[in-house]
């Protein structure tokens, strides 16, 4: 080696060494990192009709879809300025831990140990959604009870893959489960008859359902065999951006049991009512307390309606899936959307 | 400038001493290499913790909680994940190892047609080979995967190629021995005995090269082999009851069943490395000179066993090296398994990974299980090929 090859190398070295002891930049804020990028970034369902999909025209459609519009409205005063993020049930958690979203709208179920172990936070439910169970029709099957010796169709790193084994341990059935990494396989086995039985919550096995050659050829069982209640999730730590994801979501829900929709919200700024003042931003100052707009709420609302507006356009009686909105009604309606005051 | 020193020049001396700069440089060289792994460690870790994200690997004793769909091993779902991972490289183990067989088989077949004089059959082996290493395995598993599952019928319409031999698309299922214990016994006594037998065959072979004398060695060979598993079968008593798989309303119960999806990846798997072995399979027959066959002739061996004593032991030599690369690759490749819903290594992995969020530690652990594998492998076949290896005496 020559002399002042050596050299160099020396150099190299204990400049590399230099730069590896520098300290690492300090974390930024979420709501900064957004803005700076002028792009809100959310991890959703690769493929999932009526939460997340990309409709002929390669547009995201769809509930999931929509929660991070209205973030994006509320932040930007502006729906449109999200980059969608597909992401497996497999890397979904690691992909927010890591900062590739800011963001998580991804059909996730709120639970003890991901609250508590992953780094995360979880925003408001969504959708009180619970685990159901699909046939095909032909093997005339009407209870869950019936399922022994049945193979079923899986996705990994889910609730539901622990739900059915936490289901049937206590009643002794013995199943085949076959786990799937993507979606897209998982529902072809379930429909080409691998298996005998598709899982997951019942808003997504609708879902599933409705992306069928012939949804008439499956059934959904009768039975609910967990509690999904489904939340956007933020990383832990950025209290700021927890406030900013809970409020938008209580704001699409405080919309509709005050009866704003995106048709009626500018009208709305003119109401008596001192709390749809308050978080309309016609008085107050809420916004600042977000470090966002004053009208970071009416933005969300123009952008893609209350609650009762995405649930119609995404997931209601009128789309392919068919839900009812069973617990996810109004709590002044007998449902379980309830949320805190505007005050 | 000031005038050096005598311990200023005996420092200098030892400065640009050769060899002492050498042993310098590499400590250095070391010393940055531990330092950066050390920093890195060291930065994660505190990333983690201020990310309230659980470290550890505490988590392998709690409750894996899910289900698994072929263990070779007993395993619930209230086991523990170190047992899961236990279940997972068991797969992964065991369709490698099939995988490997068949490969060196279908591809030491397809190799040999390869360099037939029929141009139909080279041709058509040409096309195999030049087919299965040119497309990617993952497509090729898809491939495998939707033809077995698309085409064969559902599991209550079941294909009967034989009684009590049913195969659809939820799996083949054949008539197995009820196992158990005793069953274990006569294996393992039966591999004694192989064992033995082999031991006693070399050393009479050792005898006649010392001695010169042909020993009967076969009688006592045959005892070897036999005795054992014998006595352990009359100690133990296997009981030889058939498990015959049967017609439930979902599923066939009982039997020995495959599962469709550890068909289509064996199938992949030892397809696509079998191209490979059949090109390494040529090659290696048609690097030993041509003058080595007309040799053999020319000392009355025939075809046959010009290839066994002269050309073979030769080729072995080319073709050992890169079929440990191909075994290598094969094994690794199964982790594509997690593709079609094989629950192999990485599968368990991933979903452990996911439902205790401690990423990093499941990485890092699968990681250590495939090098160690591999390097297992690497070191059996390096012990094979030391054996083929031209010896220069």
């Amino acid at each position: 080696m020559s002399r002042s090859l050596t050299r160099w190398l020396a150099t190299g070295l204990v400049l590399g060494l230099a730069a590896f002891t520098a300290a690492p930049a300090s974390a930024q804020s979420t709501l900064d990192a957004v803005k700076k990028r002028g792009k809100l970034l959310c991890g959703v369902s690769p493929s999932s009709a009526g939460f997340a999909f990309a409709d002929d025209k390669g547009v995201r459609r769809g509930f999931d879809v929509d929660i991070c519009r209205a973030v994006s409205a509320a932040v930007f005063g502006d729906p449109g300025k999200v980059d969608f993020i597909p992401l497996n049930t497999n890397v979904r958690f690691q992909a927010l831990q890591s900062g590739e979203v800011d963001i998580l709208s991804r059909q996730t179920t709120v639970t003890f140990t991901r609250d508590t172990t992953l780094g995360l936070d979880f925003g408001p439910t969504v959708v009180y959604d619970g685990q159901g169970l699909m046939v095909h029709k032909k093997l005339g099957v009407t209870s869950a009870a019936e399922l022994k010796g049945a193979a079923i169709c899986l996705l990994p790193g889910t609730t539901t893959l622990q739900n059915l084994a936490d289901y049937f341990r206590p009643k002794n059935i013995q199943y085949e489960a076959v786990v799937f990494e993507s979606t897209d396989e998982w529902r072809n086995a379930f429909f080409s008859g691998r298996c005998d039985v598709i899982t997951s919550d019942r808003s997504d096995v609708a879902s599933v359902r409705a992306v069928a050659n012939n949804p008439n050829d499956f059934v959904i069982l009768p039975e609910t065999i967990s509690k999904e209640p489904l939340a956007p999730v933020v990383r832990q730590g950025d209290a700021n951006w927890r406030d900013i994801v809970s409020w938008t979501v209580n704001a699409l829900i405080a919309a509709e049991e005050k009866g704003i929709n995106s048709d009626n919200v500018e009208q709305q700024t003119k109401s008596q009512d001192p709390e749809v003042q308050r978080m309309l931003g016609v008085t107050g100052d809420f916004g600042k307390a977000l470090g966002l707009d004053n009208k970071w709420a009416l933005n969300a609302i123009k952008g893609v309606g209350n609650y009762a507006e995405m649930w119609e356009r995404n997931l209601g009686e009128k789309t392919a899936l068919g839900m009812t909105r069973g617990p996810n009604k109004l709590w002044t309606e007998g449902g379980l959307l309830y949320t805190p005051p505007f005050r | 400038m000031s005038v050096p020193t005598i311990h200023d020049a005996s420092l200098l001396r030892l400065v640009y001493n050769v060899r002492v700069r050498a042993i310098l440089y590499q400590v250095l060289a070391v010393a940055a290499v531990v330092l950066a792994g050390l920093y890195l460690f060291g930065n994660m870790s505190a990333k983690l913790a201020e990310q309230n994200i659980a470290t550890g690997f505490g988590y392998l004793g709690r409750e894996a909680g899910f289900t698994i769909s072929q263990a070779f091993i007993e395993y619930k779902p209230s086991d523990t994940y170190a047992m899961a991972l236990l279940v997972g490289i068991l797969n992964t183990v065991w369709v490698s190892a099939i995988g490997c067989v068949l490969a060196t088989v279908i591809g030491t077949v397809v190799g040999i047609a390869r360099m037939s004089s029929n141009p139909l059959l080279s041709w058509l082996m040409l096309a195999y080979v030049e087919a299965l290493r040119n497309v990617p395995l993952l497509l090729y598993l898809f491939l495998w995967y939707a033809l077995i599952v698309a085409i064969l019928p559902n599991v209550r319409d079941a294909l009967q190629p034989l009684p009590y031999v049913y195969l659809s698309n939820g799996g083949l299922t054949v008539p197995a021995l009820r196992w158990s214990p005793a069953h274990t016994g006569v294996l393992l006594a039966l591999l004694a005995g192989i064992a033995a037998a082999v031991l006693v065959v070399r050393r009479a072979r050792a005898r006649r090269v010392a001695t010169g004398r042909e020993g009967t060695a076969w009688p006592l060979a045959l005892a070897a082999l036999l005795v054992p598993p014998v006595v352990a079968g009359l100690l133990l008593q296997p009981e030889m009851a058939v498990n015959w798989p049967e017609k439930g309303r979902f599923r066939l119960s009982g039997g020995l069943h495959l599962t469709p999806e550890f068909t289509a990846l064996l199938v992949g798997l030892s397809l696509s490395a079998s191209a490979g072995v059949a090109e390494i399979v040529r090659s290696g027959i048609q690097s030993v000179g041509k003058g080595q066959w007309e040799a053999s002739r020319a000392l009355g061996l025939r075809d046959n066993g010009a290839m066994r004593l002269v050309v073979l032991p030769q080729a072995l030599r080319v073709i050992i090296p890169p079929m440990t690369n191909t075994y290598l690759s094969l094994f690794k490749n199964s982790s594509l398994a997690i593709a079609i819903g094989y629950p192999d290594l990485v599968m368990v992995s991933n979903t452990t990974m996911n439902q205790t969020g401690q990423a990093i530690e499941a990485i890092a652990l699968f990681m250590l299980v495939y090098l160690g594998l591999s390097l297992t492998i690497s070191f059996g076949m390096n012990r094979y090929n030391a054996r083929v290896a031209l010896k220069e005496r």
